[in-house]
């Protein structure tokens, strides 16, 4: 299943239970797959047309109203479009409002460099009360969105759209701020989140076939980052790689060294290395960008070479 | 009543001097301009209960231009919502009154505002909440006239015109002025009535915005219009600084200005006419 179609199926079952739950569109309702909602709740969807920073304070005032609004776009318009709004109409003043931007990074592939965030992690992360979501596969979304309901603060949420590779099996239990250890190993962390994570998972068995023991980690909640879990791993393998499909400034190898800090640990970064995206398919972005399961491993040797 | 009002009036007129002049600097000038508009909404139009700030169903205010808090505090504090006495805090570390409206600070404040234009659509927000709850709040908001110059501004006044927000009365403070110069100077916003009707708004046009009948029959007509499937908006013609000559004379320099405690004294001689 597309992964907006289980965000939005998540949510079906959020309004029917509770009223005060309203989507917020602006004219990407289509894409984000929350068009099927406004002719089943008329009254808890609004779409505001082509204008996001519009969108994102009307839902603060709604908040202030006892509503719990969601609202969605692409990910450079429901972030760095609307980063004044999401930092004052929304954070500043306390509002529970869920942000919701769909194909990060590489994801918006025929878009091209104009629809492809490489920094809203870190325009969002640097946001105080922020906190950024996001998301593996079906079972982690489906997990979450209960939870994130609950949460009663703004939270982003960086949603890829399509179909995605199972990586978390039924029954998995999401904990809000907590990382999930997805394989223990001894000789190197890899802290991932998002969609490179079965990439990753991919690359770790490449690094088995020449006896490097790989510990997988993914950091479905990069603000507030789990310290505790991406310490205690770094610190018993002595050796770290972050991944993601972000600029390598400001995303989750920032967040992740920000905690190393004070750790004299080596660590090496797969991402966007600080430039824009450009137009074509996944596996042609991966390859100019340096982010495949090769790519990957051949990061984790190096880090491990660093030890 | 009227003649209450205008008592009304002087007391939250001397009051923000006095709490800008304990600081020694603030935005003066487009608190002046808003004191009538603020003692017929808080004394007379809107249902609210100071005693109950959350009251569900109550009017709400939302100022947009978030600069006039200290306006909108002393107003508060008149109508009994704090003591008086807190508003000498304002500004200084650790108070509920900063210089901008903060809904998580201060008994009273609706919405936290402060980056020009996002209030407005917060307002749109809380009037369509209000919609949805069906409980026949009425929302005013605030709006600067050089505030004006925001795109977020027109995002706003498409959505409620589009929306039908009927529940809705948007403010102008049109008093001409801005920080850098006049508003026509900087980037002009005439025709202002013809761009609001244009955007299927109903507009009220008050030649003295610092006449507290001529306010209060705007109001009164807004809240008419409620039913008419368009939201209004009130422009006010006031006076930046109004009720103190000597700031009134500074012009766009008193927008955010300081004030030694001698000139307050002299200011709230001048409110008093003593």
């Amino acid at each position: 299943m597309e992964m907006r179609a289980v965000y939005a199926a998540c949510l079906a079952e959020l309004m029917e239970q509770d009223r005060h739950v309203v989507v917020l569109d602006a004219d990407l309702a289509k894409a984000s797959g929350t068009r099927g909602l406004y002719e089943r709740f008329p009254n808890q969807t609004f779409n505001c047309g082509i204008a996001e920073q519009n969108m994102a304070s009307i839902a603060a005032g709604l908040s202030s109203y006892g509503f719990k609004p969601y609202i969605e776009s692409f990910t450079p318009f429901a972030t760095r479009r609307i980063c004044d709004q999401a930092a004052i109409s929304i954070s500043y003043a306390k509002r529970n409002v869920k942000i919701v931007g769909t194909d990060p990074g590489i994801s918006a592939e025929l878009n091209g460099g104009t629809h492809m965030s490489m920094e809203d992690i870190g325009v969002m992360r640097s946001i105080p009360g922020m906190v950024i979501f996001e998301p593996v596969d079906e079972v982690q979304l489906r997990a979450a969105m209960p939870v994130l309901y609950h949460y009663d603060g703004c939270v982003y949420i960086r949603l890829f759209r399509k179909e995605t590779a199972q990586v978390f099996q039924e029954g998995y239990r999401f904990e809000l701020f907590k990382a999930d250890m997805l394989r223990e190993g001894k000789d190197i962390s890899i802290f991932v989140s998002g969609m490179l994570t079965a990439d990753t998972l991919e690359a770790v068995k490449l690094l088995a076939e020449e006896g490097i023991h790989a510990e997988v980690i993914n950091v479905h909640t990069i603000k507030p980052i789990d310290k505790e879990t991406v310490l205690a791993s770094a610190q018993k393998t002595g050796a770290v790689l972050t991944v993601e499909n972000h600029n390598v400034i400001g995303g989750l190898h920032s967040a992740v060294l920000e905690v190393l800090a004070q750790e004299k640990i080596p660590a090496v970064a797969v991402g966007v290395q600080d430039r824009f995206g450009e137009v074509g398919k996944i596996p042609y972005l991966k390859k100019i960008m340096g982010l495949n399961t090769e790519d990957i491993a051949a990061a984790a040797k190096r880090a491990v070479a660093l030890k | 009543m009227n003649q209450d009002l205008k008592e009304v009036c002087k007391d939250i007129r001397c009051d923000v001097m006095t709490c800008i002049g304990h600081l020694g600097v603030g935005h003066i000038g487009g608190c002046l301009s808003l004191v009538e508009l603020l003692a017929v909404l808080y004394f007379q139009e809107m249902n609210i209960d100071p005693k109950q700030p959350r009251m569900a169903g109550r009017d709400r205010l939302v100022c947009s231009k978030g600069h006039a808090g200290p306006a909108v505090y002393a107003a508060l504090a008149n109508r009994g919502y704090f003591d008086r006495a807190e508003l000498l805090t304002l500004n200084q570390g650790g108070t509920n009154l900063p210089s901008h409206c903060d809904m998580n600070r201060t008994v009273g404040i609706d919405m936290t505002t402060g980056s020009l234009g996002q209030g407005f659509s917060c307002a749109v927000g809380v009037a369509l909440g209000s919609k949805l709850e069906n409980d026949g709040a009425t929302v005013y908001s605030i709006i600067g006239d050089g505030e004006s110059q925001e795109g977020q501004i027109w995002e706003a006044a498409m959505f409620a015109a589009a929306k039908k927000l009927d529940n809705l009365v948007g403010i102008t403070d049109y008093n001409k002025l801005q920080i850098d110069d006049t508003v026509e100077n900087v980037n002009g916003i005439m025709p202002l009535s013809d761009k609001w009707r244009a955007f299927g708004w109903n507009v009220i046009e008050v030649e003295d915005g610092n006449d507290t009948a001529q306010v209060s029959d705007a109001l009164k007509q807004a809240k008419r219009f409620a039913g008419s499937g368009k939201p209004s908006m009130i422009i006010l013609h006031t006076v930046k600084g109004c009720g103190v000559s000597f700031i009134e004379e500074k012009g766009s320099a008193n927008h955010n200005m300081n004030i030694s405690e001698e000139d307050v004294k002299r200011a709230i001689a001048e409110i008093r006419g003593e």
